[in-house]
């Protein structure tokens, strides 16, 4: 089942095509990673998906309604989460309270004025927590925290809604390689178990080709390549300007 | 008015731009490096003024002016040096008040070293005639202003665009602490920043002379022109600060000159206030980036310890049985505490969870008291309905004013409050015929059977004590976080489906309504109103007391305003020079509690 | 080139760094290796002076520059690549070069803006766009570059590959190599044994703020991979 069908997405910054003519489609608890040259246009993509960014031209839709150009909140109410490429997290609030806004968010509960936010949903906060690791330093205030761990609280807060599609920006940039793993093999559990469509960016090969169902390549804000990951290791066009010699 | 006449009153407005831009360019350079508010840079351009006007007798205008102006770039940069670098890692804002202690300081000196009269400057020697343009004579020296203007604005954008020293205050201007990794010394920067803008407001007041004379009321009048100028260009742009300088000097010299000057303030704001809207980063600025490696970290907000709740009630027991043991005078300023500590909390209700800087909370302070008393002596409405209406006329005008200002975020939503504010105050001053204008409204007392200091008290008492708690208990609300989560990342917020501003505007007007209900408390506390209760000074008092206390801690407000409503009765009453012994407190205890006294406490007793 | 005794850093009251030892000789890289949070960000913004140390000793090309400021350190011939880029966004890509200009140090070729577009051939085609508006991997490299405007003696580097795509990383490793060649003393924080291998001469490996093994990268490693 189709979750996510973008069609000829274009945008420009000035004479900067950031995006231009990008088609592509996601299914229901697939993995598709995004690859590409540094300033591609992959993060612009995901700021089109999010909402972020209004697109210049194309189609966005999310199980089949069209999402281009909404507010990214409204876009997180229809079922989208999305981790930054360089995080933003709530830095005067603990970690655990991180989650619980998101939560209270996707309940539509903030506007209440009188009930103790800090009581609600500590269980499941706790639980989305203890899924990306983060569970021991749920009491720590999210401006002290190291790079790394930034990253598995964002992806906890995008859980919160129970997403139907996730987008993740390098979401294993700064971590160290065994976490790298852990945090990938819960993405593929969440799209696996829970039907969560997953887009992600990565930079890091060995992540990519792992856990990637299909990959698709940016370059210079155009689509080059799309397929398997044995298919987009082998095109020589994506050796020449982004592997290199590196999968060797 | 004649084609010579409209073109005569352009004149006079160029030459009022190039003054109105020197100083603004100083204050804008200031703010875009250092992040700092300078409140005081009005009492600069005055100091320049005076040192002006004293030095020209014995040295002559064309040397006095110059030697006014470095004398004040001096006096700038070592106040930096001394107050503000130990500062810069604090709490935002609390730059914000030692800067005010400045002004303070300085109008007390001023007074001390030249009188409370009004002294009259030397004409500029070879400039002192007049030239007749299009029929009519025109000032000789005005034509020299205009001349000023783009040549300072010249040197400026070259100094910052094309030398590296610029390049390097740039740098600094966004990542302090990056640009000293890669050798800049950022301390020297500053100093050096600080005192050209100095020395421009100094320029600005010492040239000043030949066309009016050195008053000590110049300080506060300068600074809100000079903030107007500054917002409507764009903050930390000085071309933009020269267009709105044009802009601002016209509009002024126009509503002079076809005989409206009442509505020269009230343009200004409005013309503030409708490019804002249009433009949120002013006419030439741009979205800034935040600024890094500066200003402390808040601390998460926790539930309050059960001994924490144990002291509140003890202290609201203490209140409460007060009466018994003493009355008179006491329960007065009791009274006075407990209506402005509401008024603080309800401003930092806004400032801190919020994140939206107010500098014009008053307005609704001063709609409140308006509102009640407006119903009592136009409506003869009763007390009671009176109290309970008028804090609804000041979430109106919350509602109507935060509007706008929500669309703007840090010292553009500043401004753009203190412009509202300003706007109300005109009103309230002006429109004779309801509000009284600046006689005001008597005769507003409370119901017979709450006549009694004491009875009021209780009443204030209880009002000030409920509303506190209330706006304390939203904080730690769904609605409280929300807040803050808008405030720490916007971009995260609105990713996790928060309407940020839609939050920022019900609070505003939340906090408007209690700051309106102080205000009816306030009414007929008094008796009394006049357009003072919502002056930019009262607008002022309440950050001072919110800062004082410490912004980022619920309860500090609250000794913010006990400390400074006491030390205004007492040092008021008894001392010639109060406003520079307020200002010394001040800026001595932001020296010695940078994160306020509530902050020094907390940080005391997590030990 | 740098050496480093028994030094503590806090945060306030957060202890992070508990006594590391360690030193680089000029010509050479060493590699911290740590996991997320064991201090290695806190270890190079101790010794750039960003971060206050407590205690210890750290000495660069034999004078002691603990407790100076940052810029003084920086002037001695520290440069610094933070994790997060930190570029200037309102100033162009030139701009930011020429803020981390440093006179040139005598024996050493001085680089100039030329000299590292040709390291990053890809800032050419930008170099007056402004910080803000270049992606992550672009950013990065431009941080690099600018810390060599310096003309450092030694160059902290704080993750350099994260973000990059794979050819520019190759690519970056040459550069360090270069660099290295040229007499550089190098420490580098990573976390990714892939890239530490490709450049590092010796390592450390930190953990809760404490130096727990260190040696070449092959002796160093098993400690890491448990
Ligand atoms: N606001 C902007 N104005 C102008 N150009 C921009 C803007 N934002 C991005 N760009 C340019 O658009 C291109 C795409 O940027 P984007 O951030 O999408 O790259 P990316 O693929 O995510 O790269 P990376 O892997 O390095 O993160 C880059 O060349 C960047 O310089
Ligand atoms: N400003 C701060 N105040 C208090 N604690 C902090 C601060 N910055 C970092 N820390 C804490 O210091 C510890 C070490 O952080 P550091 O950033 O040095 O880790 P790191 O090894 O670089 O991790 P990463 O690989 O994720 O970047 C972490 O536990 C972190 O939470
Ligand atoms: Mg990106
Ligand atoms: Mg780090």
């Amino acid at each position: 089942m189709t979750v996510l069908a973008v069609k000829d997405l274009s945008k420009s910054f000035g004479a900067v095509h950031a995006v231009h003519g990008v088609s592509f489609s996601l299914a229901a608890g697939e993995l598709l990673a995004m690859i590409g040259p540094n300033g591609a246009g992959k993060s612009t993509c995901f700021n089109l998906l999010n909402g972020q960014l209004a697109p210049d031209a194309g189609a966005i839709e999310l199980d089949g309604r069209s999402i281009a150009g909404l507010a990214p909140r409204d876009i997180w109410h229809l079922g989208v989460g999305r981790t930054f490429q360089i995080t933003a997290t709530f830095g005067s609030m603990s970690v655990r309270e991180n989650v619980q806004v998101a939560l209270l968010s996707h309940r539509r509960r903030l506007w209440s004025l009188l009930p103790l936010a800090a009581r609600h949903g500590c269980a499941e906060a706790d639980a989305l927590l203890a899924r990306v690791g983060m569970l021991e330093q749920a009491e720590r205030p999210c401006a002290l925290l190291a790079y790394g761990d930034l990253k598995r609280v964002e992806l906890a807060v995008a859980l919160a809604s129970r997403p139907r599609l996730l987008l993740m920006d390098e979401p294993t940039a700064g971590m160290a390689p065994a976490e790298r793993d852990a945090l990938m093999r819960l993405t593929t559990a969440l799209a696996r178990d829970e039907n969560v469509a997953v887009l992600f960016t990565e930079h890091d090969m060995d992540v990519v080709f792992t856990h990637a169902d299909r990959v698709i390549v940016l370059a210079g804000g155009a689509l080059i390549a799309e397929g398997t990951p044995q298919a987009v290791r082998a095109d020589t066009r994506v050796r020449e300007i982004y592997l290199g010699g590196a999968d060797d | 008015m004649s084609y010579a006449s409209v073109l005569i009153q352009f004149l006079n407005g160029l030459a009022s731009a190039s003054s109105l831009f020197l100083i603004a360019a100083g204050l804008s350079l200031i703010f875009g490096v250092t992040r700092v508010v300078n409140f005081a840079h009005g009492s600069l351009f005055m100091l320049g003024m005076y040192l002006a006007v004293a030095l020209a007798p014995g040295v002559g205008f064309w040397l006095a002016v110059p030697l006014a102006a470095l004398a004040v770039g001096a006096f700038g940069a070592v106040a930096e040096s001394l107050l503000l670098r130990r500062l810069y890692r604090a709490p935002e804002l609390l730059q914000l008040l030692a800067t005010f202690a400045l002004v303070l300081v300085i109008k007390d000196f001023a007074l001390w070293a030249w009188g409370p009269e009004d002294i009259l400057g030397p004409r500029a020697p070879g400039l002192a005639g007049a030239v007749t343009i299009a029929g009519q004579r025109f000032p000789a020296y005005d034509l020299f202003l205009i001349a000023l203007g783009p040549a300072v604005l010249g040197t400026l954008w070259f100094l910052l665009k094309r030398t590296r020293w610029g390049m390097l205050v740039r740098a600094a201007t966004q990542d302090r602490d990056m640009a000293s990794a890669l050798g800049v010394n950022q301390k020297g920067l500053f100093t050096a920043v600080f005192g050209l803008g100095a020395l421009l407001a100094g320029l600005g007041g010492a040239l000043q002379i030949p066309r009016e004379p050195a008053t000590l009321g110049v300080d506060l009048q300068v600074i809100s022109d000079a903030f107007v100028v500054v917002v409507v260009g764009g903050l930390g742009s000085i071309p933009g600060a020269f267009l709105a300088a044009l802009l601002i000097g016209e509009i002024k010299s126009f509503c002079i000159g076809l005989g409206f000057s009442k509505l020269t303030l009230v343009a200004e704001f409005v013309v503030m206030a409708a490019v804002l809207v249009l433009r949120p980063w002013g006419l030439l600025g741009k979205v800034r980036a935040e600024v890094r490696g500066a200003g402390a970290l808040e601390p998460p907000l926790r539930l309050p310890s059960r001994g924490a709740l144990l002291g509140l009630a003890a202290l609201f027991a203490a209140l409460a049985l007060l009466p018994a043991l003493h009355a008179g005078y006491t329960l007065v300023l009791l009274t006075d505490v407990l209506l402005f500590a509401l008024f603080a909390v309800s401003l930092h209700f806004i400032m801190g969870p919020g994140g939206l800087h107010s500098f014009g909370h008053a307005a609704y302070f001063g709609l409140g008291a308006y509102g009640a008393g407006l119903l009592v002596h136009k409506a003869s409405a009763s007390m009671g309905a009176a109290l309970l209406a008028g804090p609804w006329l000041a979430a109106l005008g919350a509602a109507a004013f935060g509007w706008f200002c929500v669309r703007l975020s840090g010292v553009y939503l500043a401004m753009l409050t203190l412009a509202f504010a300003q706007i109300t105050w005109s009103i309230a001053f002006q429109w004779d015929a309801v509000t009284g204008g600046s006689n005001g409204i008597v005769g507003i007392w409370p119901s017979p059977w709450l006549s009694g200091k004491t009875a009021y008290y209780y009443l204030t008492l209880a009002a000030c004590a409920a509303g506190i708690a209330l706006l304390w208990r939203v904080c730690y609300s769904p609605f409280g976080y929300a807040l803050r989560a808008g405030r720490d990342s916007p971009l995260r917020a609105d990713a996790i489906g928060i309407d940020v501003r839609a939050l920022q505007w019900a609070a505003f007007t939340f906090a408007g309504f209690f700051a309106g209900l102080a205000g009816a408390l306030y009414a007929f506390s008094k008796g009394s109103i006049s357009p003072e209760t919502l002056s930019i000074p009262r607008s002022v008092d309440g950050l001072v007391m919110v800062l004082l206390g410490g912004i980022q801690t619920l309860t500090g407000p609250v000794w913010g305003a006990a400390l400074l409503t006491w030390l205004q009765d007492a040092v008021a009453r008894g001392v010639d020079y109060w406003r520079a012994v307020i200002g010394g407190v001040i800026l001595a205890l932001v020296l010695a509690f940078p994160q306020g006294a509530a902050g020094f406490l907390r940080e005391r007793f997590a030990r | 080139m740098i050496e480093v005794r028994g030094l503590t850093a806090a945060y306030g009251r957060a202890e992070i760094l508990f006594g590391l030892d360690f030193e680089a000789q000029a010509g050479e890289v060493l590699v911290l290796l740590g996991r997320n949070g064991a201090g290695k960000s806190t270890t190079l913004k101790t010794l750039m002076g960003l971060v206050p140390s407590r205690n210890g000793e750290v000495r660069l090309h034999g004078e002691r520059i603990d407790g100076l400021p940052a810029h003084r350190i920086a002037r001695c011939g520290l440069g610094y690549v933070p994790e997060d880029r930190r570029i200037f966004t309102d100033l162009t890509v030139r701009e930011n070069l020429e803020v981390g200009r440093q006179p040139p140090r005598a024996g050493a070729e001085p680089w100039t803006p030329e000299r590292l577009l040709r390291l990053f051939p890809s800032l050419e085609a930008m170099q007056s766009r402004l910080g803000g508006r270049m992606s992550g991997g672009e950013q990065q490299m431009l941080a690099i570059a600018r810390s060599l405007m310096g003309n450092p003696r030694a160059l902290l580097l704080d993750e350099p590959a994260e973000g990059l795509a794979p050819i520019v990383v190759d690519h970056l490793a040459g550069a360090i190599r270069e660099l290295k060649a040229a007499g550089l003393c190098i420490v580098l924080s990573e976390q990714n044994l892939r890239f530490a291998r490709r450049v590092a001469d010796r390592a450390c490996l930190i953990e809760r703020g404490r130096i727990r093994a260190s040696g070449t990268l092959e002796e160093v490693q098993p400690a890491y991979a448990r």
